[in-house]
């Protein structure tokens, strides 16, 4: 249970091939992006759909792996391979991950 | 490789891999545009020019393989080159993006070394390809060049109904011994770009050019309706433009340039000769011998435009033609109807 939050050299990776000013951009774009995934996620439980829940799903996964975050994006490749859940309990938990996770990359962003 | 970037097109619906992609590439050197669905890609392209595209290939409304069919299948896109990115697993996702027409899979997360490699391998590939395309179209008529692409090349031929026009310039062996070979060659690209103009433009194919002899073609390897019409439009042509040209050389005290024109119709075998190494377009049959005989006897007519009895039995009243009477022609028992074009003053 103990995977870091965010992995240090992917996340270094990332501000030496991009730079790290775009960084910054970067990582206040997937905080506006991340919580719509959120919905997303939500409207298609609510609609019973299997697909946009999925390609939600694997979006959220996608961007966490690219700046390292992944104890979110373990939590989204379960949501995206395990299909359409019962509940919302898995979306609540990753719901109450994001902003922790977001507060960590901006940190790192700005360091 | 990287002196002037590539002009790229980055299709994803993920507003965080499109921002980062767009930024990789255009770090690499590359003018980058982007797209969020696969609908807004195909519309980009269709609207301007682009070296390559980056195609994620789960994308809502259009998905990647969709967009990968429409490119093939638009004879203008068909030769772009596409790299397709995708977290899919599994072997099967990769050669079915292969199959229908990518140049490349790349695995997501995209690495940026693996990324400028495959583009600049792509891009190089693309080159190569279009310089190939460039050679063809120098060295045979846009026509032939299209033909071979759609048919592909086999040696062979096919009778088809034709119009065959020869032409030379008259005295060009003196001509030849009073110049320098710089003016001679100047005279010759000069002679050959008018007449190319004037043969082009009646729906005309140059097939072949020796020394100052020009062959060309009107109804292969394309059809061209009311081809005999068209190849003595286009013998008009050129008599005019020699006109205006000789006008120009008579001003810097150089001689006038007589040509002469020959033009039969008839059945021609039209095709591919030579071996599968080397080979050129060509047609073939009497049609073909005629018009040489018929561009010969101008010398002896006294007339620019010399045209046989098929030809002339197409043309529309209003176009004037003298009769000239029966020639016996080398290698033909009967004689032959000739007629010549009557020039307008």
């Amino acid at each position: 249970m103990d995977t870091a939050q965010i992995d240090a050299q992917t996340f270094d990776d990332l501000q030496a091939n991009a730079g790290a000013e775009f960084v910054v951009e970067l990582v206040d774009t997937f905080g506006e992006e991340a919580p719509l995934l959120v919905n997303e996620l939500r409207e298609a439980l609510a609609a019973a759909s299997a697909e946009r829940f999925r390609r939600a799903a694997h979006s959220l996964k996608s961007n966490c792996s690219t700046f390292g975050a992944t104890r979110l994006a373990a939590l989204a490749r379960a949501l995206e391979t395990d299909g359409l859940p019962a509940g919302p309990d898995g979306i609540d938990v990753l719901a109450a991950e994001l902003p922790p996770t977001l507060a960590a990359l901006q940190a790192l962003a700005r360091r | 490789m990287a002196d002037r970037g590539a002009r790229l097109l980055v299709a994803d619906d993920n507003k965080v891999n499109r921002l980062l992609l767009t930024r990789t590439l255009e770090l690499q050197g590359h003018r980058v545009s982007s797209a969020e669905n696969g609908r807004v890609a195909l519309a980009m392209l269709r609207a301007e020019r682009f070296d390559l595209l980056l195609l994620d290939m789960e994308m809502p409304e259009l998905d990647g393989f969709q967009v990968l069919e429409q490119l093939v299948a638009d004879a203008e896109l068909k030769d772009l080159p596409v790299l397709v990115t995708s977290s899919l697993e599994g072997v099967a996702h990769v050669v079915r993006c292969i199959e229908l027409g990518a140049d490349d899979y790349l695995p997501k997360p995209v690495n940026p070394v693996l990324l400028r490699a495959r583009i600049d391998s792509s891009l190089e590939k693309k080159r190569l390809r279009d310089q190939q395309k460039e050679l063809v179209r120098r060295f045979a008529t846009s026509e032939v060049a299209q033909d071979l692409q759609q048919s592909g090349f086999a040696l062979g031929g096919r009778r088809v109904d034709a119009t065959v026009m020869f032409s030379d310039i008259r005295g060009f062996t003196s001509l030849v011994e009073s110049q320098s070979p710089e003016e001679t060659i100047e005279l010759l690209n000069t002679y050959y770009t008018l007449m190319f103009d004037a043969i082009n433009g009646q729906g005309g194919v140059v097939n072949q050019m020796i020394g100052d002899g020009l062959m060309a073609i009107f109804g292969a390897p394309l059809p061209l309706d009311g081809h005999a019409h068209q190849a003595v439009r286009a013998a008009l042509d050129m008599v005019e433009m020699m006109a205006l040209f000789n006008a120009e050389r008579s001003a810097a005290g150089k001689p006038a340039i007589r040509i002469g024109i020959g033009i039969a119709t008839g059945e021609v075998v039209a095709g591919y000769t030579g071996t599968q190494a080397r080979a050129t377009y060509t047609c073939i049959g009497d049609t073909v011998n005629l018009a040489a005989r018929l561009e010969a006897h101008t010398k002896d007519a006294q007339r620019d435009i010399l045209i046989d009895a098929a030809t002339a039995a197409a043309l529309p009243a209003d176009l004037g033609r003298d009769v000239l009477g029966a020639v016996v022609f080398k290698g033909k028992s009967a004689a032959t109807e000739v007629f010549a074009v009557v020039l307008p003053r």
